[in-house]
Formats: structure tokens, sequence, C-alpha cells
């Protein structure tokens, strides 16, 4: 049954900006700090105080709206929100309403193979509130809550898709991709576990081939790419169950729960805000010349969807290799920088999404925070591709290089892993498993080619696997055919 | 006269000739304040220790023989709307009692930089909105020429500690005509800056893009010395202006001939008291008698100002006051179970009637479905009024005006029936709508109360203002008035 509908799927992206100051004040914007110590009056919204824009946020603003193929407006404004909430120290959020900084983009996604076009509605840009510390579990439940301004004011870019999300996997798609590419341009740190990166989404579904959109719920607190997904993947189950029971989908707005994997009610629409939009008038409008736009233009990086297309027309990756290597910045950066002394680009690629992954994924770790080095890396590979070490032993290597920090040569010397390559010494050896294995022997006469496999392996593991592998097997073929 | 009387800059020159030393003259001011404070309820809060150790300090600079900066060493006050560091900020509102600011307002450091000596902090309508200062959540401020009449608002308590001679000069706010139209009422000078001319940083907001700092003075002299002191460009505040200030004495030149007078006829209208109109009539043909050329023009849009403005100041106050929640300053309902009850109860408690009409119009005008009808409108409205200027300062250098419809109305008149109290501010409104600056000087007496006679020129334009009005004040003798309350 569940087949007959279709998902609708819009996302809405918070990514906090990289800038050293706040938006609308000088205080810093690190994360982390003792309570209440990263704010001023301006920040706190005391009595009197006035907002002065940074304009670090408005180039960093251009250079994601550029990155996401936006159109920059010419000319933007300020608007406040006006909401009360203790976290939101003037009880207003400066934002940006009929006038945003970027409208019309689009990024690329692909799954399954096929590719597809997102729509970018627009990107706005605003300021970040407080955080409320709870003294219970929940707000409810809590006798007291503290709050922590540190937070308040600093600079957030919203980023709002357009509905053309039809799947679970094409949101964790667009997220993962809309990641890498603000990653790319360096604006933000894209944190998700910080916060720096924030996504809602807009769920609806409708019988396939209605053109009207069903009613649509909004899922906020979803901080990872599973969760995003799972999230969905629960809210189209949810919605499409409701239907088929004669139910009705009421618009609101729900919270995703990790732990339990549900979404649970937050308010609904009835409760909804008014949010009297109107020009803030303490900022005068924003006019964004061409000039200034060209400028933001010069400093913009290669993105992902160009460094991949380079790594399969000029360096002959696959398409399925380029797109993992260039869906993170730093993995693509240590790619080109292991290029730079090991040219072979498919063994690279092997390499890091194989190995290098595994160890970093097991122990948590991010690219950046890798023991190995791409130097360090190539050096291995040079070792293997000399006949120093065997592929075996590179691996085995490598996992140890990762452990220790110590050079693949130094390893290699120390644990006396170098290849074998002597062929008197290898050919005794291959005699001797030979001779200590006759139905094997047997078996390779009367046809079974495969038996060879299993006296390779007693040849590599007599000599721990420091033989090489293609002297091995030259010799034991000669030898049997002598037989 | 006594000492306390003069103008600031006849003070001044008693301390550069040494005949004084700002010690004395605080002192003097201090005990003047002590005997009249108890009829004109000026003051919020009084600062005499800071104010006489700050004159020391002056007097101390003065006998080494330092620069010190016009105005420096005289004792002045501020409107309780501008943030001082340490030094309680009320807004004449139980919600900021006992609210004291980290930080000082971009006014009052450029003040503090040539030698402020500062009397204390001004009473007002509560966060700025009347036009009586009856809207104080404290006491009312009475009119020193009359004990039973307002002083005006919502610089009420500023334009009557200058009238009384409580302080030798103050600053006001004006959003809607709240320099202007005490200064009127109290019969001293008070000017309305262009918008952006002087930084808001620190002054409590009440319409954001209406509000502007202003000098009240005995004259024009005085005006100008003020003005140069806090004008210029602000980094903190977006919307100042980043223009060179201009030499204000240099426009101190007692010549208006040949000077293109408009004289609006929307401002004469029916509901303008007949002796007020006769002595602005009289100061208009005073000034023909300078040389100025004088024509009847034409404003049309004036008869939306006043709709116009109360839409849109009420729309930013509502937002601009929503900080205050009891959440992180000021007063607090304690016994609230839950934080939507103490926001609404504290909000209740600590705001005054018109403050909260005006917090429910504003939220009014902006909810959706409403807004398009009232705030869009309204600001289209606004687009109007500017043009207006703008056309009829292609031809004039200034338009005169009556400040206020009548002289000082007396307590309780019109405070039963806010739309008469709004309509007080019909002469007022339009000027801060347009941004221009405006002057009110002393143009005479109605039945022994002072009538004010507006100054309006085109932005940036004060030059103009002061050299009208410095003319006009030359040759009359007004501003020389004081009133008499009953002590000496
Ligand atoms: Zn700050």
């Amino acid at each position: 049954m569940a087949a007959e509908y279709e998902a609708v799927i819009g996302l809405e992206v918070h990514v906090e900006l990289k800038t050293k100051s706040k938006i609308f004040c000088g205080c810093t914007t690190e994360f982390g700090g003792e309570p209440n110590t990263h704010v001023c009056p301006v920040c706190l919204g005391l009595p009197g105080v006035l907002p002065v824009l940074n304009k670090k946020v408005v180039d960093y603003a251009i250079k994601a709206g550029l990155a996401l193929n936006c159109q920059i407006a010419s000319f933007s404004k300020f608007d406040r929100k006006n909401y009360y909430y203790p976290d939101l120290p003037k009880n207003f959020q400066t934002s940006q309403y009929d006038l945003p900084i970027a409208e019309h983009g689009f990024l690329d996604i692909e799954v399954d193979g096929v590719e597809k076009r997102i729509g970018i509605t627009r990107i706005h840009m605003e300021e970040d509130a407080g955080k409320l510390m709870h003294s219970g579990e929940t707000i409810v439940s809590s006798t007291s809550s503290l709050v922590d301004y540190n937070r308040t004011g600093v600079p957030l870019i919203e980023i709002v898709s357009e509905p053309d999300m039809r799947s679970a996997e094409e949101a964790r798609a667009y997220l993962e991709k809309l990641k890498a590419i603000i990653e790319y341009t360096e604006v933000s740190d894209c944190k998700m576990e910080e916060g720096s990166l924030r996504c809602d989404a807009n769920i609806s579904v409708r019988p396939k081939g209605t053109e009207k959109f069903g009613t649509k719920v909004e899922i906020k607190n979803m901080n990872s790419f599973r969760a995003l997904q799972r999230a969905v993947e629960y809210e189209i189950e949810r919605q499409i169950d409701l239907n088929e029971d004669g139910g009705k989908v009421i618009q609101e707005t729900r919270s995703w729960d990790d732990t339990k994997g549900v979404t649970v009610s937050m308010r609904s629409k009835e409760e909804a805000n008014d949010y009297r939009y109107f020009p803030e008038p303490d900022l005068v409008p924003l006019v964004i010349d061409k000039e200034w736009v060209d400028s933001i233009k010069e400093t913009m990086p290669e993105l992902p969807d160009a460094r991949k297309k380079r790594l399969v027309e000029e360096i002959g990756l696959s398409s399925y290799d380029a797109s993992v290597i260039t869906s993170s910045k730093d993995l693509a950066e240590f790619f080109d920088r292991t290029m730079e002394h090991y040219q072979d680009a498919k063994i690279v690629a092997n390499w890091l999404m194989g190995e290098l992954l595994r160890l970093l994924n097991a122990k948590g770790q991010t690219i950046k925070e890798s023991p190995i080095t791409p130097q360090a890396l190539a050096e291995l590979l040079i070792l293997q591709d000399k006949g120093t070490i065997s592929g075996k032993i590179a691996k085995q290597v490598f996992e140890e290089m990762f452990n220790t920090g110590q050079s693949a040569e130094n390893i290699v010397k120390e644990k006396g892993l170098v290849q074998i390559s002597d062929e008197g010494a290898i050919g005794a050896i291959v005699e001797k498993v030979i001779a200590n294995n006759p139905q094997s022997v047997e078996d390779f006469k009367n046809g079974k080619k495969q038996a060879i496999g299993f006296l390779v392996g007693q040849v590599m593991k007599e000599t721990k696997g420091k033989a090489n592998p293609a002297l091995v097997n030259k010799l034991l073929n000669e030898k049997l055919q002598n037989i | 006269m006594e000492l306390y009387e003069q103008t600031a800059h006849e003070l001044r020159d008693l301390l550069i000739k040494k005949e004084i030393s700002s010690q004395e003259l605080t002192e003097a001011f201090c005990e003047h304040i002590a005997q009249v404070e108890g009829y004109v309820q000026a003051y919020v809060t009084t600062t005499r220790e800071q104010a006489l150790k700050a004159a020391q300090d002056f007097d101390q600079k003065l006998a080494k023989g330092e620069e010190t900066a016009p105005l420096a060493g005289i004792p002045m006050a501020l409107k309780d709307n501008m943030s001082t560091k340490d030094i309680r900020t009320t807004c004449s509102s139980k919600i900021l009692e006992n609210y004291i600011p980290p930080y000082d307002a971009t006014v009052v450091k450029k003040l503090q930089a040539t030698g402020m000596v500062m009397l204390g902090k001004l009473n007002m309508d509560e966060f700025a909105m009347g036009s009586s200062t009856e809207n104080s959540r404290f006491f009312q401020t009475k009119n020193p020429w009359d004990l039973e009449r307002v002083p005006g608002g919502s610089s009420g308590g500023a334009a009557a500690a200058v009238a009384a001679s409580e302080a030798a000069y103050t600053l006001g706010s004006d959003t809607g005509g709240s320099i202007r139209q005490p200064a009127a009422y109290c019969g001293v000078v008070g000017l309305k800056p262009t918008y952006g001319l002087v930084s808001r940083f620190g002054l409590l907001a009440f319409a954001s893009s209406l509000d502007q700092i202003g000098p009240l003075t005995k004259d024009v002299t005085d005006c100008a010395l003020v003005l140069q002191q806090i004008a210029g460009h602000d980094p903190l505040d977006s919307t100042s202006a980043n223009l060179p200030v201009p030499n204000y004495q240099e426009a101190l030149v007692p010549d208006v001939k040949g000077l293109k007078v408009g004289v609006p006829k929307e401002y004469f209208a029916a509901g303008l008291d007949p002796e007020v109109e006769k002595i602005v009539q009289q100061s208009i043909r005073q000034f023909e008698d300078l040389g100025a050329i004088i024509e009847e023009t034409s404003l049309p849009h004036t008869e939306y100002a006043l709709p116009a403005y109360y839409v849109i100041a009420p729309a930013e106050c509502s937002s601009n006051l929503a900080r205050y929640d009891g959440v992180r300053y000021g007063y607090r309902d304690t016994d609230a179970q839950d934080i939507v009850s103490m926001f609404m109860k504290t909000r209740d408690e600590g705001f005054g009637q018109e403050v909260k009409r005006r917090i429910m119009i504003g939220t009014y005008a902006l909810s959706s479905g409403y807004y398009d009808a009232y705030y869009l409108k309204a600001l289209k409205v606004r687009t109007l009024i500017k043009q207006d200027f703008d056309q009829a300062f292609a031809k004039y250098d200034i338009l005169l005006t009556p400040t206020t419809t009548s002289p000082a109305f007396k307590f309780g008149e019109k405070s039963a029936d806010p739309v008469s109290m709004y309509l007080s501010d019909i002469c007022t409104v339009t000027i801060n709508l347009a941004g221009v600056p405006a002057i009110s000087i002393p143009c005479g007496f109605s039945n022994g109360l002072p009538v004010g006679l507006q100054i309006i020129a085109k932005p940036f334009g004060e030059s103009t203002l002061f050299r009208a009005a410095y003319a006009f004040e030359k040759a009359t003798n007004y501003h020389e008035q004081r009133p008499q309350l009953g002590v000496k």
C-alpha cells in the first residue's frame, strides 16, 4: 500500500559562520567558555544598545550564496522577527525576511547513480540565540533554568531548499552535499556535534501522481546525517499510516527523539507564532555592488562538483571514487597531497576509502586528525611498488603507522618485514611446501587449478607473508609443471 | 540675575575669567535645586557627589592652565532615558526602577570627554511616551511658569529643569516632539537635530527610526554649543551619518536678509489657539522686518502625519520594549508559577497604562493580516511626507510654524482622553517622520505662559536653524524671561 504515496521534503539548514566576532558586536564567537563570559551590552540587548553589522558576515553569506549557485541581492535588509523566549535577549531576533541576501540557487545530488538537482529557495543572515540549561530532564520537569548568552549574536545563515526531495536518502544526500560545499568555502566549520550545522525538515506525503501538497509537518532537532535519515523515514511512515488509517495529518512542529527513534509533537499550528516581522530600524539597508560580489568570487575555491569532474577527467578516477573523495574537503585535500608524492590515483583512492577511513571511523577521528600524513602514505605505497614489502604486509605496516605515527620504512626495518625476493630462498620453501602437501599437488595434477592458491598460502605462511607473491606464483608453477 | 539663572556660555565666561569655580557653581545649582525641586520635581535621581567631584577635576585642570572644552565644568542634567554607567537609568518606569546600566551612552561619553558636570537624571513620560510628563511612573513634573500646568512631554523634566534653572542645560530626546513641545511650554530653546546627526547609542529606544537626542537650553548660543559637543558620526550607531560636523558657532550671526521663509498653511488650521496664532504671526512679521522673504506654502500630506506616526511609533515601541520581561534585569514579578506568566505579570505590573496602550497598538499594527493596512500604509505616508519637505526645501531655506497649538495645559486636562493628548503633538510629529531638524524658540507669552516658534530646515541644515533663531533672539527678549517660582 505504501508504494502509492510519495513524500515531499524540504530542508532548512542553519549554518554557523566562522567569523571571529559576533554579527552585531565585537564579542568572540569561540565555542565554549564559562557561561556569559562572551557577552557585552550589545549582544545582551541591554536597554539602549544598537547593532553594528559585521561586514565579514556579509562576505561569508555572499560566498555561500555563490557556492550554491544563488543570485546575490544587490539590495538587502534586516528585519526583526518578534517572539518571546528567555534565550532571546531582545525578545526579537534580527534576521532577514522579504529581501534575503541570496535566492534562486541549486545543488546537485546523486542517489543510487541517479543525478538530481535540488533548488535552493533562499539564504538569509541572522543572529543565534542563547542556550537554556534546565535543572531537570526537560523544561517542563525543571524547577529552574539558567541561561547562557555566549552563543547570542553568533552569525548564522539559514539555507532553505525547495521541496524537491522525495525520499530520506535524497534528504541525506542533499545535507551531505550541502555540508561538503559549505566546508569547501570555509565559511563554517560545519561541526554538527557542536551545533554549527543544524537541520530542520518539512515533510508531507501525497498520493503518487497528484500535484497538491499534503499537510506539512516540521521536524526539529536532528543533529546528524543518520538522525535526519531516520527521522524522515519515520515521519514518512507515520504520515502514510495516518492516511491509510483514515486519520489526518495535522500541521505541527515535531521533535526527533534519537534514542526512541520517533518524532514527538512540540506545538501545533494553532499555537504558532505571528512573528510580526518588520524592517530593523537600527540597521541601514545593505547595498551590495558588483565589485563586492566580484571580490568574493575571486576568493572562491574549487567546489566539490568541479573537483570531482577534475578527478574523473584528468586523473581518471571512477565517478564513484571521485564522489567519495570529494565529499569531504579534508579527504580531497589529503588525496591531492598524497598524489604529489605518488601518482597512481586509483591505488591512492583505494587506500583512502578503504584502510584510512576504516581506521579513522573505528577511532571516531576525522581526516584532519589522521596520524598518517599524505607523504607517509605515499612512502608506504612506494615501498610496496619497489617490492620491498608485499601488499599484505603493506596493510599491516599501515595499521602500525596509524597506531604509532612511525614511518613505513622504520616499521619495515624494525620488524624485519622486507619482502623476500631471493629466488633461491623462495625456491627452497616452495620445494618444502610441495613436499609437505602431496594431496594438493595431486589435486593440481588432476586439473584442480585452484589448489595452487592453497600452496601459495602455505608459502606465505612459512615466510610470514614476506615472500614476493609474484615470485611465489612463478616458482610454484614452474616446479609443479616439472613434477 | 542669580548665578544659576545665567546661560551656559555666560557661566563659561565667568569660569574662564576665574570669577567663580566650577565647584562654587555646582554648589549654587545644588542649593537652588534643594530650594525649588519641591515645587518643580524635575529630578528622578540627583548625583550631587559625582557632580562635585567632576567640578573639582575641572577646577584643577583650569588651575593647571590646561585647555578645557566649551561647556566643561558647567552643571547640566540628562533625561533619564540615556544610559549612564553605574547611575540608575529608569525611563521613569517601574520596570527599570532599579536598573543600573554597565555602560555609558555615546552622548554621555562625548560630554564626559569635555568635562561634564552632571547634576542628575530628569523625569519624563514613561519610556518617552506622552506629551505632559504625567505618564511618569514616579511623580509629575510641574511647569515652572505655572505649577498647575504640565511642563509638556516627554522631556518635561529636561525642559522644566532648564526653565527653573535647575541645570544650565539638559539633553532630551524627541520622537514626535518630545524636546520641542516641552521647550515651547517651558519657554526654553529645544532642538530636534536631523535624524542621524547625534548618536542614539545608549538612548533607551522608544521608536528607533524617529528618536533623536537634542539639547534644551536657555538660548540659541547654548543650543549650538551643546549640539557641537554631541553631534557626529558614531561607529556604534549604524544610522548615524558619516559627515563632518560644521562649526555651529559660525552660524550665530544676526542676519536673515534674503532668507527664504515658507509658512505652511496646514499648521495654521482649525484647532490652533487664536492667541498662539497671533503671537506666531507676529514672529513671522518680525522675520520679515529683519529682511527675510516670507511666502505661504503647503505641505499637503500634513493631515496624515499624526495617524502615520501613531502607527509607526507604537509598532517600533512594541518591539523595542519586548526586552523588558523580567528575565535579565529590572523589575520581576516573583509570584508567577511559570515563565509565560512571569513575562506577563512582570510587564503588566512594570509598565504604565500609556506604554501598554502603545505596545498593544503596535503589536496589532504589525500582526499578520493588518501589516499592509496599517504599518505598510504608514510607511508610504511617511515617504509622501518626506517628499513634501523635499519640495518645500527646494524653494525655501526654512519653514516657520507654531511649535504647539496652545500653551501648556493643566494637569488632568487631557490625560483622560488619549486622542486629545496625541493631537497636542500635531505640529511636531511631521518633523520626525521626515527626519529633518527643527528648533523651538520662545516667541512670546499668552497669559503669562510661554509660546514657542518652530523653525524647520532641510536635513543637516542645523546651521541655518541657528542663524534664523539667533537673529530672532537678538531682536527680541523672550529668552531672557525667567519664571518666578516664589522662591529666591
Ligand atoms: Zn557582544
